[in-house]
């Protein structure tokens, strides 16, 4: 300890030392020696891990009741319109994605999501929630370069390796003979 | 000023706080420090059309409010010290256009707020200057956006994430003079760069915390003193994760940070029980700058707490390097304030 303590008060006095009670990794090595290995075991047991069984069965139910809402829809089409169910599809998820937008838009379906989890992201109300989401927050920097550019920010990954999965399986189709119906 | 040790720096003629401001955002307006804040806004828009712009809003109103508690005109103010979390800290240089005074602007994530009242003490206490004004500031909606996705984009975060604050928080430094019952700026230790190679953003906590023991370690060191001399010793924002964590770091340091209360500015910003969007806890710039020029100093003039150190912590990331697989950089500043009636 230095000699002058020049900003400490008449009235300090040394605080009596009680014994330490922490948690403890194990991990013995102090921080000038540590590694990141070190680190990492020492920092583990605190860090909690994301549920995985939870957010699976959450986004079971929230995803599989994105699909019944999906159906019911598409039942109404062909029941009120006298639709055949191929012709119903594309107005169903027509009315998904307007549902998203309307959610994302009033700042409801992020909050759905943090419990859904990939229950509201895989259905297509979650590209739709991607698209929409962007492109609102990118408002303020223009039409052009703030929603154009920035629309796909999220979507276009999506797009990107969905169309190259499609062109692998499609060239695999074709020279397996596959297909070709139509 | 007087340099102890290697790291921190005392300042002699102790400098002392004139007035500081807290404004914050509805969300911190529902936690248990809300009749500590200035102001709170109702909406995170703050009446503005961009996130941007109402940052910069939040920042003007602090600043305005903590050069009016300092019973100062702003043309009294000499210098001003801010930062803030975007690029290029335009929240920070766009309110100082209103202010027109001399300006620094830093940046050291959320250490931001120690390390710009260190830097406007150090020019106070060195004679550079009269009244200096440090701020900072951070809003949910303008980090969100710049750091991770879209504010209405639905992902879910891991129980390690922390929400960053809308707020902003400004002190007004100015010469001691003797006037009792005065806060004083004492001493500062500034921080090392740490990184111990954790790459995820959404685990900040854990980045950050060797940051704040080896500053909370070095102070010691440098000062003489030991953790029983504060009353209080409050990191910035490590929150569940990495309180916990810079607690068995500091025990293995041989710090005996049992003689003191040790807490973090983002878990006493929100209630944790009730507010649980707030995952781990609050984290940004605003977070240590208005729990401390909030809810702190109001505690200190009221007598409930003498000496109080501030460790803001501050994780160095952008959004390009950690997609570039980088590990995160983490620094923390100390601060330590005293109440009155203390010259040595």
């Amino acid at each position: 300890m230095p000699s002058s303590r020049p900003f400490l008060s008449p009235s300090f006095q040394e605080v009596s030392l009680l014994p330490v009670k922490t948690k403890t990794s194990g991990v013995k090595l102090r921080l000038d020696t540590m590694t990141p290995q070190d680190y990492e075991k020492l920092s583990k047991p605190y860090v909690p891990s994301r549920p995985v069984f939870k957010n699976c069965i959450r986004a079971f139910l929230s995803g599989g009741l994105i699909c019944v809402l999906g159906q019911g829809i598409q039942e109404a089409f062909m029941a009120i319109f006298d639709m055949t169910s191929r012709e119903a599809a594309s107005p169903t998820v027509a009315v998904l994605i307007l549902l998203s937008v309307i959610l994302t838009s009033f700042g409801v379906y992020d909050k759905l999501a943090q419990w859904c989890g990939a229950g509201t992201a895989v259905p297509v109300t979650g590209f739709a929630n991607s698209m929409c989401s962007a492109a609102l927050e990118h408002r303020a920097e223009g039409l052009v370069l703030g929603v154009g550019g920035n629309m796909f920010k999220l979507a276009g990954s999506v797009i990107v390796f969905g169309v190259v999965a499609a062109f692998v399986v499609g060239v695999v189709y074709a020279i397996m003979g596959w297909g070709g119906s139509h | 000023m007087e340099q102890l040790g290697s790291q921190t720096w005392l300042y002699t003629t102790r400098p002392i706080i004139l007035g500081a401001s807290a404004v914050v955002g509805p969300e911190e307006g529902e936690g248990p420090l809300a009749s500590d804040f200035d102001f709170i806004y109702d909406s995170l828009e703050m009446g503005e059309k961009t996130w941007e712009k109402a940052e910069r809003a939040l920042f003007e109103k602090a600043a305005k409010l903590a050069i009016m508690n300092a019973k100062l005109e702003q043309e009294q103010l000499e210098f001003f010290v801010g930062g803030d979390l975007m690029n290029q800290i335009i929240s920070s240089s766009f309110a100082a256009r209103k202010l027109s005074v001399p300006y620094l602007g830093v940046f050291g994530a959320c250490s931001t707020s120690m390390e710009s009242l260190a830097i406007a003490s150090m020019i106070v206490d060195s004679g550079g200057g009269k009244y200096a004004l440090a701020g900072t500031s951070s809003h949910n909606c303008t980090v969100e956006k710049q750091f991770r996705y879209p504010t209405e984009y639905g992902s879910q975060k891991p129980p390690t994430a922390q929400y960053t604050i809308t707020g902003s928080g400004c002190a007004v430094v100015g010469r001691n003079d003797g006037s009792p019952g005065a806060i004083h700026v004492v001493s500062a230790t500034i921080g090392r760069i740490m990184d111990l190679g954790l790459t995820d953003p959404f685990n900040m906590g854990a980045a950050m915390a060797p940051a704040a023991v080896d500053t909370i370690t070095a102070h010691f060191r440098d000062t003489g003193l030991s953790p029983g001399y504060y009353d209080l010793i409050v990191t910035g924002d490590l929150a569940s994760v990495g309180l916990p964590i810079a607690k068995e770091l500091l025990a293995k340091e041989g710090i005996p940070m049992e003689q003191t209360t040790f807490n973090d500015c983002g878990l006493l910003i929100y209630d944790m029980d009730k507010q649980k969007y707030v995952i781990a806890g609050g984290s940004g710039c605003g977070c240590s700058a208005t729990v401390t020029y909030g809810h702190l100093l109001k505690r200190m003039r009221k007598g409930e707490l003498k000496r109080v150190l501030i460790v803001a912590t501050g994780a160095l990331l952008s959004p390009l390097s950690y997609q570039q697989g980088e590990s995160i950089p983490c620094v923390a500043h100390a601060v330590a304030l005293e109440s009155g009636g203390d010259e040595a």
